[in-house]
């Protein structure tokens, strides 16, 4: 069970991280566009929100298969089969999660004024700089709002990695997955204690993380 | 310092921006027009925040901003701007803000004490822009812009939006920043007053053309042009304090060679002064009255006489070297039988006084 704790957080806390560091960019793009490209990307990264996740997994599992083209390159450039591994997870995770965290970035990049990046440019910051000293301190609430939900919904997430995970303990079998497990084997105790563990642990993650992003908005 | 060359193009719909000319050496050129004329996308294209057509050419004396195929990005230009909202970072404090624009410029300029100092910010250093006035915000956004190593000044209507003592205050600071630094200023207003008070040399637009340029003290006293046909029209001229009458608590100001007195002034004799005569408040007289209130009379010859349509004539007066305006009525006209080279007396109602030291 501590295994499957510890298995959930490494796959939310790397899931997360990759969302930021893939997420971000996309949300800047998004939200200072407005194309046809953009919006029929918009409409890719929302689709998780409104599909089953069956259906991801399903398309996710076929993908990573070791016969697939993309397990294939999987398999040649890091040497391990991408099926059923914590990387297929972390995949399928962070394609899963990717709305959450780019919905509340797009937003915040969209309240950024034009006219503070133009004062910036006149003041000599070039468009990195611009970036990073005018646009990422007055969104640094949404970063963590986008982080804490990116995180909360990997923990929670059940249906992507029941599909491509499987239930392997200590490489794939994450707190959802055991509880499931406990339950088909009938084992309630556990199984109680486990869905009180996850209502215990998602709660105590979600109430640091908004007191967190509460402060930080009240100093900005 | 160098002259700047402005030659540039610009359509937005139906809107188009054309202007071809040079402006002269170490001059604060003022830009005036009513709203839509053009002087804010003026100052994008100088300031490389808007693309002007192919075929702009600007440059500060010999250096490039863009044309001959070079167009570089707004960081690249040293030239600041200052908006009319006063656009300050606020996730910074103000010490941030001016952080902001010091560790980022690549020339020399005056220091953060001595910006402070000019634009009596010291005192609110620690403080957010929330927690400023509109007045005091703008303040520190000349003052960011100032530390920015700037090569040209834009400022773009600096003062709208901010109450009259604030006004006055910023104002009397920049005529004494015009005197510090050594750096060529634009500054776009709808306001000729303001105008009056910095520019030296002045560009009048309308509808993205350019009407008329040329020194303001020429300018505001020409006939044809718009200015002269406002209700707060006014001559701008020059003149010098002679003496101080302490008993009447007046000073003597010496104009053409004619005396002007107005309140007293806390300047030494021979301070150079500039002054505007608001048209309104300027009367003729055939013959000098005998007896009037009025202290100020200068002899002076008719140049010119435009009817502007109603009851009301603009006449151009010569006195000297240097011209008025006066706002009579036609049936004055008609009635004194008023015409071009007729010698008359301008009884001087007001007297406003710019900044001093601006022209010598």
């Amino acid at each position: 069970m501590t295994e499957a704790l510890w298995l959930t957080l490494e796959l939310a806390t790397v899931s997360t991280l990759w969302l930021l560091v893939l997420g971000t960019p996309l949300a800047w793009w998004l939200a200072r566009r407005r194309t046809l490209a953009s919006t029929f990307i918009e409409s890719v990264v929302a689709l998780p929100l409104v599909l089953p996740p069956t259906v991801l997994g399903f398309y996710l599992l076929i993908a990573f298969a070791p016969q697939s083209a993309f397990g294939q390159a999987w398999e040649a450039v890091t040497g391990y089969r991408l099926a059923f591994s914590f990387s297929a997870l972390v995949i399928g995770s962070v394609l899963y999660s990717l709305p959450f965290v780019v919905q509340p970035l797009q937003a915040a990049f969209r309240q950024v004024p034009e006219s503070l990046l133009e004062a910036a440019a006149t003041l000599g910051a070039g468009p990195f700089d611009r970036w990073r000293s005018v646009v990422l301190p007055l969104c640094r609430p949404s970063f963590l709002a986008a982080a804490s939900l990116g995180f909360a919904h990997t923990v929670g997430e059940f249906g992507v990695v029941l599909m491509i995970g499987g239930n392997i303990p200590g490489e794939t079998q994450v707190l959802s997955i055991a509880l499931y497990d406990r339950v088909e084997a009938l084992d309630f105790a556990a199984a109680h204690q486990l869905a009180a563990g996850l209502v215990l642990f998602s709660l105590v993650t979600l109430f640091l993380l908004y007191r967190s992003s509460g402060r930080w908005s009240v100093r900005t | 310092m160098s002259e700047i060359g402005l030659k540039l193009a610009l359509r937005r719909g139906e809107f188009s921006l054309a202007i071809d000319t040079v402006l002269p050496a170490g001059s604060v050129t003022g830009v005036y027009g009513v709203s839509g004329s053009g002087k804010t996308s003026l100052l994008s294209c100088i300031a490389g925040l808007a693309h002007a057509h192919a075929g702009s050419d600007i440059r500060i004396g010999d250096e490039r901003l863009e044309g001959n195929g070079q167009w570089l990005a707004p960081e690249e230009r040293d030239v600041a701007y200052v908006f009319q909202d006063a656009r300050l970072f606020p996730h910074l404090d103000v010490a941030g803000n001016l952080e902001f624009a010091l560790s980022r410029r690549h020339r020399d300029g005056p220091g953060l004490t001595e910006v402070s100092d000019w634009l009596g910010i010291s005192d609110m250093l620690a403080r957010r822009s929330s927690q400023l006035s509109r007045g005091q915000q703008q303040r520190v956004a000349i003052a960011r812009a100032l530390l920015s190593g700037p090569r040209l000044v834009l400022m773009d209507e600096p003062l709208a939006n901010i109450d009259s003592a604030g006004r006055r205050d910023i104002l009397a600071r920049l005529a004494r920043i015009r005197r510090e630094l050594d750096v060529p200023m634009i500054y776009v207003s709808h306001d000729m007053a303001e105008l009056a008070e910095l520019a030296d040399h002045l560009l009048v637009l309308d509808d993205g053309q350019l009407v008329a340029e040329g020194p303001l003290l020429e300018l505001s006293s020409r006939l044809e042009l718009a200015l002269s046909h406002q209700e707060q029209a006014a001559a701008v001229v020059r003149a010098k304090v002679a003496e101080h009458d302490a008993d009447y608590e007046l000073s003597r100001l010496q104009f053409e060679g004619q005396p002007l007195w107005v309140s007293h002034l806390d300047l030494p004799p021979g301070t150079p002064l500039r002054l505007r005569l608001p048209a309104r408040d300027i009367s003729l007289c055939l013959e000098q009255p005998g007896q009037t209130s009025i202290l100020n009379l200068l002899p002076a010859r008719i140049a010119d006489i435009e009817t502007c349509g109603g009851s009301r004539v603009l006449v151009q007066l010569k006195v000297g070297e240097q011209f008025l305006l006066a706002r009579i009525t036609r049936k004055s006209v008609d009635t004194l039988g008023l015409a071009v080279g007729d010698e008359v007396f301008a009884q001087v109602k007001s007297v406003a006084l710019l900044n001093d030291s601006l022209d010598d």
